[in-house]
């Protein structure tokens, strides 16, 4: 027997949508230059926010959003059930260390990029399924802690190729409450790991393209709706060449998103100015736009049913030094006014 | 006359490399062009190819990759003859001692006096 809010293969249903009823965003200079600026909560010009390592500094920026998003909802951390954060680092330490700080009964989510999207689809689940009230979710990026993790020392100056992204540096925080006012969660499809051979960690819009693309068709059919269903589909941070690849895929699905898509990754920078190559990419990027400009619009009622898909690559230093190629991941969320 | 030829030679070693990356999207990286040019000059040297080169535009040719490959060939083949086989190991790094050893020299002092942290 399927499963009671289960709805085809990949989606669950949530009977009672819980409500994301508090959000912040903070973001570094470079994303406070850019378009989005007013949509940020606070940005913080200093690169080193204060500290003296890259790796505390991102600590930092995930730290002040989880407390502002708490601040915000008038929550105390002991009020809230459960923390679900991740970031890129290698054990994700920016998530430990700020989970540390606050002693909220904590789970550590890897999903890459996509993790406020995954946080916000197992936050839900867990207050649908009565295991909470209140959850806090939150996710974060740095520039120069994942060039270090990911790529090479920036004091080395490695040119950055045309389909490079740009890490945002920021974090965003949610809570998630079971009753309240605000956004409603009431969808969740969680993706398959997906790998078409993509093996060129910079050219990650590229690589994780198809599991956008394979989430998305599945929402579709789990859920009977249409494009036109959404006012917006908003994928994380595919960048400018992924969101071509992901358009030109749906089409050959039957899926003509290309009027009602956006990508995170292309919203938070002015590609032409701010030398970005190809947009935004990495955990803050989905969740400085998500937590900032797009709760915004849903508040508003100038957008009122999102499908946000957060897009993950899932390499590692090693596997790409191994050659292997690139899984990626996607999952997708429901949000509505 | 040799300032202009230096600057034309190296300019168009690099130019050459950057279309060379940037023709192959990028599939040639910065890896191979660094490991490329150091064996390019210490092949073209061996066989006695750089050495006009050298003559032709200075720096323009011994400040680019290819260069220390130059230096690394000439200083094996000086070594061989001094020291025979094990020279060929030891004249090599021996020629090029200037290079490393400024290399490890003003990485510390950078290092000491920013913050190297990426």
């Amino acid at each position: 027997m399927p499963a009671e809010k289960k709805v085809g293969a990949q989606t669950v249903a949530f009977a009672k949508p819980p409500v994301v009823s508090a959000t912040a965003a903070i973001a570094g200079a470079k994303e406070g230059q850019g378009p989005l600026a007013d949509t940020f909560d606070k940005v913080i010009d200093d690169p080193y926010c204060g500290e003296d390592s890259w790796e505390r500094a991102e600590r930092r920026l995930l730290q002040e959003a989880l407390e502002m998003a708490l601040k915000k909802a008038g929550l105390k951390p002991r009020d809230v059930d459960y923390l679900l954060a991740g970031d890129l680092l290698n054990q994700i330490i920016s998530a430990n260390f700020a989970a540390r700080a606050l002693a909220i009964p904590f789970i550590g989510l890897y999903g890459a990029c996509s993790t406020i999207y995954e946080g916000l689809a197992v936050g839900a689940m867990l207050i649908d399924g009565g295991f909470a009230e209140k959850v806090l979710v939150g996710s974060s990026s740095h520039y120069a802690t994942a060039e270090k993790q990911f790529r090479f020392p920036t004091e080395q100056g490695v040119q950055r190729t045309p389909t490079a992204q740009w890490t945002v540096t920021g974090a965003g925080a949610l809570i998630l409450t079971a009753t309240g006012t605000g956004p409603r969660v009431t969808h969740a499809t969680i993706g398959r790991v997906v790998d078409l051979g993509a093996g060129d960690p910079y050219n990650m819009g590229a690589a994780m393209a198809p599991a956008a693309a394979d989430t998305m068709v599945h929402h579709f059919t789990d859920t009977r709706r249409r494009v036109a269903d959404y006012d917006l589909l908003l994928t994380g941070d595919l960048g400018f060449y992924g969101k071509t690849l992901l358009e030109e895929l749906m089409r050959s699905y039957g899926h003509d998103i290309a009027e009602r898509h956006n990508d995170c990754g292309i919203l938070i920078f002015d590609r032409e100015n701010q030398d970005v190559h190809a947009g935004g990419s990495g955990c803050g990027c989905p969740a400085t736009v998500t937590c900032g400009l797009i709760m915004r619009r849903l508040r508003e009622r100038k957008l009122n049913r999102v499908l946000g898909v957060g897009t993950g690559a899932l390499l590692s230093p090693l596997t790409t030094g191994q050659g292997e190629t690139i899984p990626t991941v996607g999952h997708a969320v429901v949000l509505e006014s | 006359m040799i300032f202009l030829k230096a600057f034309v030679v190296g300019g168009l070693i690099c130019v050459a490399v950057q279309i060379l990356m940037d023709r192959t999207n990028f599939k040639v990286t910065p890896g191979h062009v660094l490991v490329g040019l150091v064996t390019a000059g210490v092949v073209l040297s061996a066989v006695g190819a750089y050495e006009p080169f050298v003559k032709f535009a200075g720096a323009g040719a011994t400040v680019p990759l290819s260069g220390f490959g130059h230096i690394l060939a000439q200083g094996a083949i000086k070594g061989v003859q001094s020291g025979g086989l094990l020279g060929a190991f030891n004249g090599a790094v021996a020629a090029a001692a200037g290079g490393i050893t400024a290399a490890v020299v003003f990485g510390y002092f950078a290092a000491l006096l920013f913050k190297p942290k990426g």
